[in-house]
């Protein structure tokens, strides 16, 4: 596929493992930031490739397993309704709610359908006025755009009958809560390339100089990988901390100014919890009072969600970079994609499940 | 705490599948939910010794001949599709199923369940479409049935083909016949017809240009047939849950491992743009119309050969090997000489967020 096999060219990607190799001179442990990227690692086994000179331990950065459990309680309240129809992206469906998931209240009778963009909720709700559409708004600053859209877009048609259920978050707090840590170890960052290309990175800057780690934003590709490990080894080589671009063809320090212009009219920044990792302030979006009609929280009474946690999963040291998956005791027994613990084993781009789908053979090959 | 007390306190999901009690769509999807299905809700009932080969047709010793018998009953929205419609598929996909064990196919059934307001032209293309396919693999519909339901209790219409076919004792390829040091072959692209299907179900805003694979594979087994015999260990449609589904039923079958190399798998351009923008993975996409055979090694060459000859297998590959390491695994290996395992999916892929 034309731009795309340019960035998985093998003989490319060995040459870069060899540099990163040679330039190492001891290990570095760096964290991708955006679960798109470990799946990339996992999934090719630049992990395993490189071996003794970089550690990557996994962030926090797939929207699936950071939605908090009360939301997805919200979510399986919503869809339950009988005058509600909930859309979602497929991934969310599966992700386990205190008693069940979206799958099993579909299966009870509730109206749940898979959209593909949340601008296909709003026409859903436009050809169906006498049922109320909701939006399952999850993600981070790369979806908050869309998601903006959406609901301006349900202001512009005049449309009562259609909300968000809103999850949002942004990345720059977590990496702040992961580097505050007294037992962290991350030491430099791959920066989620899509959620620059919406924000750019000056964001980060401060952080960098405030933790002395090296940034890269990277891309998604085995090739971008590579390249954001080699800019961030060098980095660490040389005892700078600054902010790098690898993603640049798609990335500009200022990022894509309409589309956060949009996001900050629709949406404020609010205190948010991370599942696994608990409350971080500011680290979210939030409906404006401006728009409050579209804030399905406010619409439908939810109050009274009483959420259990499984005492077992230990998706929040997964997510903070403290635990590798295949060392969980409940990985691959008690903890699988049909039976899914927590998150991070439900989504495409969760760390347990991309180790599960892809890491499992070396897993078995190394015992 | 060890895995072993997590278990004896019963620890499990708090979502647990089996206990919603009640059937979801991912039991349908041909994963591990679909297995699942099988194995705890129809086996206990109704297995015996010739459903419990679990192959594409049962294969029955009549005592004068050895019968190949298949069923398939379909439910595919829209009901037309560039490439097709329910129609060619309910022939097309029951017939294969009967000369994936070998067997020449002589006759199908039809059952039809209709619904209230379905247009008659509809109806009409469809029944005309399955008589052309039938004609052109050269078979008869022997037999059939028709219901009607109330408007909103079906969608459309739902098509059940039923076949038989005779199987002669020089040509019996099955699941259980496959061996380390087996070469892998596909007969052609992957992923056409589940893609064509998702693009005319207008579920994804692109647009793909792309038709189904549906086709009757009857001459391509003919042809492997002729030139390989019983070297043929056996073959398989990798419809519902794509490529991968069907390499890891025959691991299981066979207690063999499977062995891919990433690079040499064709996937149409089309197919593996659009599973880029959905986050599918084409190895699980169905196929309608293609077929993966396994010949040993030595014979792979003579198999392609066979395949090219015919236009429905003029893309046909050899795609990886059958080993005797990890026995019930298909592993693949990826493009810059990682590996990663190609498991069945729980269920349906799902589009991913970002």
């Amino acid at each position: 596929m034309k731009y795309l096999n340019e960035y998985r060219d093998p003989a490319l990607a060995r040459r870069v493992i060899g540099q990163i190799r040679r330039e190492a001179t001891r290990r570095w442990v760096l964290m991708e930031v955006c679960g798109g990227q470990t799946h990339t690692i996992v999934r090719q086994g630049l992990d395993a490739l490189l071996d003794g000179a970089v550690e990557m331990v996994h962030g926090p950065g797939c929207p699936v397993c950071v939605t908090p459990l009360e939301q997805i309680d919200r979510a399986l309240a919503l869809a339950a309704r009988p005058d509600v129809v909930f859309t979602s992206f497929g991934d969310m469906l599966r992700v386990p709610g205190s008693d069940c998931d979206l799958h099993q209240i579909r299966a009870r009778g509730g109206n749940v359908r898979i959209v593909y963009s949340p601008l296909d909720a709003v026409e859903l709700a436009r050809r169906t006025p006498d049922r109320h559409v909701v939006f399952f708004a999850v993600g981070f600053e790369t979806t908050a755009p869309a998601n903006a859209m959406a609901v301006w877009r349900a202001r512009e048609l005049g449309l009562d009958n259609f909300s968000v259920l809103v999850s949002h978050v942004t990345v720059p707090p977590a990496m702040t809560a992961i580097l505050a840590a007294s037992d962290n170890r991350v030491q430099g960052f791959l920066a989620a390339g899509h959620v620059c290309t919406v924000m750019g990175w000056t964001e980060y800057e401060p952080i960098a100089a405030r933790f002395r780690v090296p940034i890269v934003v990277t891309g998604f590709e085995p090739l971008d990988i590579l390249e954001g490990m080699l800019l961030a080894v060098r980095q660490l080589e040389e005892g700078r901390h600054e902010v790098e671009n690898q993603y640049v063809r798609s990335v500009r320090r200022d990022g894509n100014q309409p589309a956060q212009e949009l996001v900050s009219r629709v949406f404020e920044l609010v205190d948010r919890s991370w599942r696994g990792i608990g409350a971080i302030p500011r680290s979210g979006l939030g409906v404006r009072e401006e728009f409050a009609r579209y804030d399905a929280e406010r619409r439908f009474r939810l109050e009274g969600i009483r959420t259990t946690e499984p005492a077992e999963c230990r998706a929040g040291d997964v997510l903070r970079g403290l635990l590798k998956p295949i060392d969980c005791p409940a990985f691959g027994t008690v903890c699988t994609p049909e039976h899914p613990l927590g998150a991070p084993m439900v989504s495409s781009e969760g760390a347990c499940a991309a180790y599960y789908n892809y890491g499992r053979f070396r897993a078995t090959l190394s015992v | 705490m060890t895995v072993d007390t997590l278990a004896a306190r019963g620890l499990v999901c708090p979502a647990p599948a089996a206990e919603a009690g009640r059937v979801q769509l991912g039991h349908g999807s041909g994963g591990k939910m679909s297995a699942a299905l099988l194995a705890e809700r129809f086996l206990p009932h109704l297995g015996n010794p010739t459903l419990a080969q679990l192959g594409d047709a049962a294969v029955l010793d009549v005592g004068d001949g050895v019968l190949a018998l298949s069923t398939d009953t379909f439910v595919v929205q829209p009901l037309e599709f560039p490439g097709g419609n329910i129609g060619t598929l309910a022939v097309h996909g029951t017939l294969n199923d009967l000369v994936m064990m070998g067997a020449r196919p002589r006759a199908l059934s039809a059952g039809f369940v209709l619904e209230e307001g379905l247009p008659f032209d509809v109806l009409d293309r469809v029944v005309a479409a399955m008589g052309n396919a039938a004609r052109a693999a050269g078979v008869v519909v022997a037999t059939g049935d028709t219901k009607v339901v109330e408007r909103g209790k079906a969608d459309g219409l739902y098509v059940n083909t039923s076949g038989i076919g005779v199987v002669s004792p020089d040509f019996r390829p099955a699941p259980d016949r496959v061996r380390p040091g087996d070469a892998v072959l596909v007969s052609g692209p992957l992923g056409r017809h589940g893609i064509a299907v998702l693009a005319a179900r207008g579920s994804i805003a692109f647009e793909v240009e792309l038709e189904s694979d549906s086709a009757y594979l009857g001459p391509l087994v003919e042809r492997l047939r002729e030139a390989l015999g019983p070297d043929v260990h056996a073959l398989r449609d990798p419809t519902r849950g794509g490529l991968a589904s069907t390499l890891n039923e025959i691991a299981a079958a066979s207690g063999v491992g499977v062995a891919l190399r990433e690079g040499t798998i064709p996937v149409p351009e089309a197919v593996a743009g659009a599973c880029e923008m959905l986050g599918f993975d084409p190895l699980y996409v169905a196929n309608e119309g293609v077929l993966a055979a396994f010949v040993p090694a030595a014979r792979a060459d003579d198999a392609l050969a066979a395949l090219r000859a015919h236009p429905l297998g003029r893309e046909a590959a050899l795609i990886g090997r059958v080993v005797a390491d990890h026995p019930r695994m298909v592993v693949l290996e990826t493009g810059i000489g990682g590996t990663r395992i190609v498991d069945l999916l729980p269920g349906d892929q799902l589009p991913r967020i970002c």
